[in-house]
């Protein structure tokens, strides 16, 4: 069964349109990336399926409910590039915010938060304040919370974007681990190629101008990846395959700046 | 910035001791100063004879040290009865009790009448020029009209100094007003978004993400309402004739003030003193009330 059914999406802001013509199917279990240079529509995406902003064309399915249904339902798990914690919280009560907004009682709350932090290795920093902690444990914090009431669809904005290349491969390693301890399904929005491949079952290539799905290219890399996986052949085939799906939907476009991995401002 | 939780220092004892103790240092430092420009100013200007702005003397700036020995002479120059800081307090209690009950009000009010407007826009640019107009309005002049009007309708428990604080409060929930708006839309989108994706109802986004969001906007008004009720029940009493307030003292003393010029200095010094003991309460309770990440103090 799939878990998101996207058929005829598209997006227009005033004049300008973000995203056309997207189809795609994303099923259960699955890790899906969706990459492309700045401007392909691809974090516009993500917040179509999500039912943070509506499209102005086509349909999404979500579960076999509309995106609108499943928001309700609290079938999404949201975490942006940045760690959005309240910090007049605790990390304890971050991760239990979700759970206090769905009536969850306290008890049950508490034995939840307990499982989230132990599941990202933030046990002992129950009362810790966010801004103590560093830039990669405030993300796991962030990610904990958006798990935190098993969600069906994780939702990933960009999440490693700001954090630097040892602590965005760490946490990369855990994100898989928690993926599959989880049980749910991702949608991960990134700039890095070389990420989407090592974590993905399908990456999704985007061109811009106006944003469109150019090709899905399937990762048959075994499963469970590991720090080896980075070094296999087949895993830079992958990477060579995607970039040049990136880049030949760049030239269709005749759009001349070169892909950078950097995070969009 | 990236500071491992573990590895936080805790504050050692002495450290937190050295740092009180360097606070009231420079507060004392601070008077000190102060005095020195009083009474530099005060001798310079009289052994010049200089006139400018204003002639010095014992009448314009009596010596600090005579308004302190003021508070602890006898109130009425006959010597007898009690003493001056005994009889200023005891009005400062009084204008306490209506700048209280007024900053009360007013912020609850204040507060109140923020969460309407930040909720309801179109209201919100509809009224909001008229909250700003009536801050304008000469609170010296309405405020005889305030204790005509409100007096006859108080319970005697409440009578005149209710009308007061109800002029207090029209001082005090102007700036929590414009803070409260302020404050609830600064919340970060992303968070807003969170919240949708959770669910949730508006009145849970106003509980879990607007408020505590708005709490250093709300503290930074409370903090400009807590001397502005003060300065409201004094400006409130001078022209209903309460006489049970400091606003009493200040026109009694302002009458006598050629000849007895350190009663009303007196008078001032104590009314400073509770303005600041306003300031410092509300201080205490943001310390106590607002935990945020101190790059999101206001």
């Amino acid at each position: 069964m799939n878990v998101v059914e996207i058929s005829g999406v598209s997006k227009r802001f005033g004049s300008t349109t973000a995203v056309e013509g997207i189809e795609l199917e994303i099923g259960e279990r699955e890790f899906v990336s969706l990459i492309g240079p700045s401007g392909c529509g691809k974090s516009t995406l993500l917040r179509i399926i999500g039912d943070l902003i509506e499209p102005s064309g086509g349909k999404v399915v979500v579960n076999r409910k509309t995106a609108r249904q499943a928001r309700k339902d609290r079938d999404y798990g949201i975490v942006f590039q940045d760690p959005v914690l309240y910090d007049w919280r605790t990390v304890a009560k971050n991760v239990a915010l979700p759970l206090e907004i769905a009536r969850w009682p306290r008890q049950k709350r508490k034995v939840r938060v307990q499982k989230m932090l132990e599941l990202v290795e933030l046990t002992g920093f129950e009362n810790h304040r966010p801004w103590q902690l560093s830039g990669g444990m405030q993300q796991r914090v962030s990610i904990a919370r958006a798990l935190s009431f098993d969600p069906a669809l994780l939702l990933m904005d960009e999440p490693f974007g700001a954090l630097d290349e040892m602590t965005r491969e760490r946490l990369n390693m855990e994100l898989l681990r928690i993926w599959a301890a989880s049980g749910s399904t991702v949608v991960f929005v990134t700039h890095s190629i070389s990420e989407a491949v090592f974590l993905s079952t399908q990456v999704v290539v985007m061109s811009p101008r106006p944003g469109r799905i150019s090709e899905v290219v399937p990762i048959d890399l075994k499963q469970p990846r590991t720090a080896t996986t980075r070094e296999e052949p087949r895993f830079f085939e992958l990477v060579t395959q995607v970039r040049e799906a990136l880049h030949l939907g760049h030239d269709l476009e005749r759009a001349a700046p070169v892909i950078t991995q950097q995070a969009e401002a | 910035m990236a500071t491992m939780a573990a590895e936080l220092p805790v504050e050692p004892r002495t450290e937190v001791i050295r740092r009180a103790a360097a606070r009231v240092g420079t507060s004392i430092l601070v008077l000190a100063a102060l005095w020195g420009l009083w009474e530099g100013y005060r001798w310079l200007w009289i052994q010049e004879g200089w006139t400018w702005p204003f002639i010095v003397n014992d009448t314009t700036m009596p010596h600090l040290h005579d308004i302190f020995a003021a508070l602890w002479a006898k109130a009425s120059p006959g010597g007898v009865g009690p003493r001056l800081i005994t009889v200023l307090v005891k009005g400062a209690l009084f204008t306490a009790k209506e700048a209280a009950a007024g900053f009360a009000i007013g912020a609850l009010g204040g507060f109140a009448l923020g969460v309407l407007l930040a909720h309801f826009r179109l209201l919100q640019r509809g009224l909001l020029p008229w909250i700003v107009a009536s801050q304008t309005v000469p609170i010296l002049v309405v405020a005889p009209m305030v204790v005509v009007w409100a007096n006859p309708k108080l319970p005697d428990s409440l009578k005149d100094w209710g009308a007061v604080a109800l002029i207090a409060a029209f001082l005090t929930f102007f700036p929590v007003t414009v803070n409260t708006i302020r404050g609830l839309q600064s919340a970060d989108r992303r968070a807003l978004e969170l919240m949708r994706s959770y669910a949730a109802g508006d009145w849970r986004i106003l509980w879990k993400l607007r408020f505590p969001a708005a709490l250093p906007y709300i503290f930074a008004a409370l903090k400009i309402s807590a001397t502005a009720s003060v300065v409201g029940a004094l400006i409130g009493e001078l022209p209903s004739s309460i006489p049970n307030g400091l606003g009493a003292q200040i026109i009694n003393f302002s009458q006598y003030y050629t000849t007895q010029p350190r009663g009303l200095w007196a008078t001032n010094v104590i009314a400073a003193a509770l303005g600041i003991s306003f300031f410092l309460i509300v201080l205490i309770a943001e310390k106590l009330v607002v935990r945020r990440a101190p790059e999101n103090l206001v």
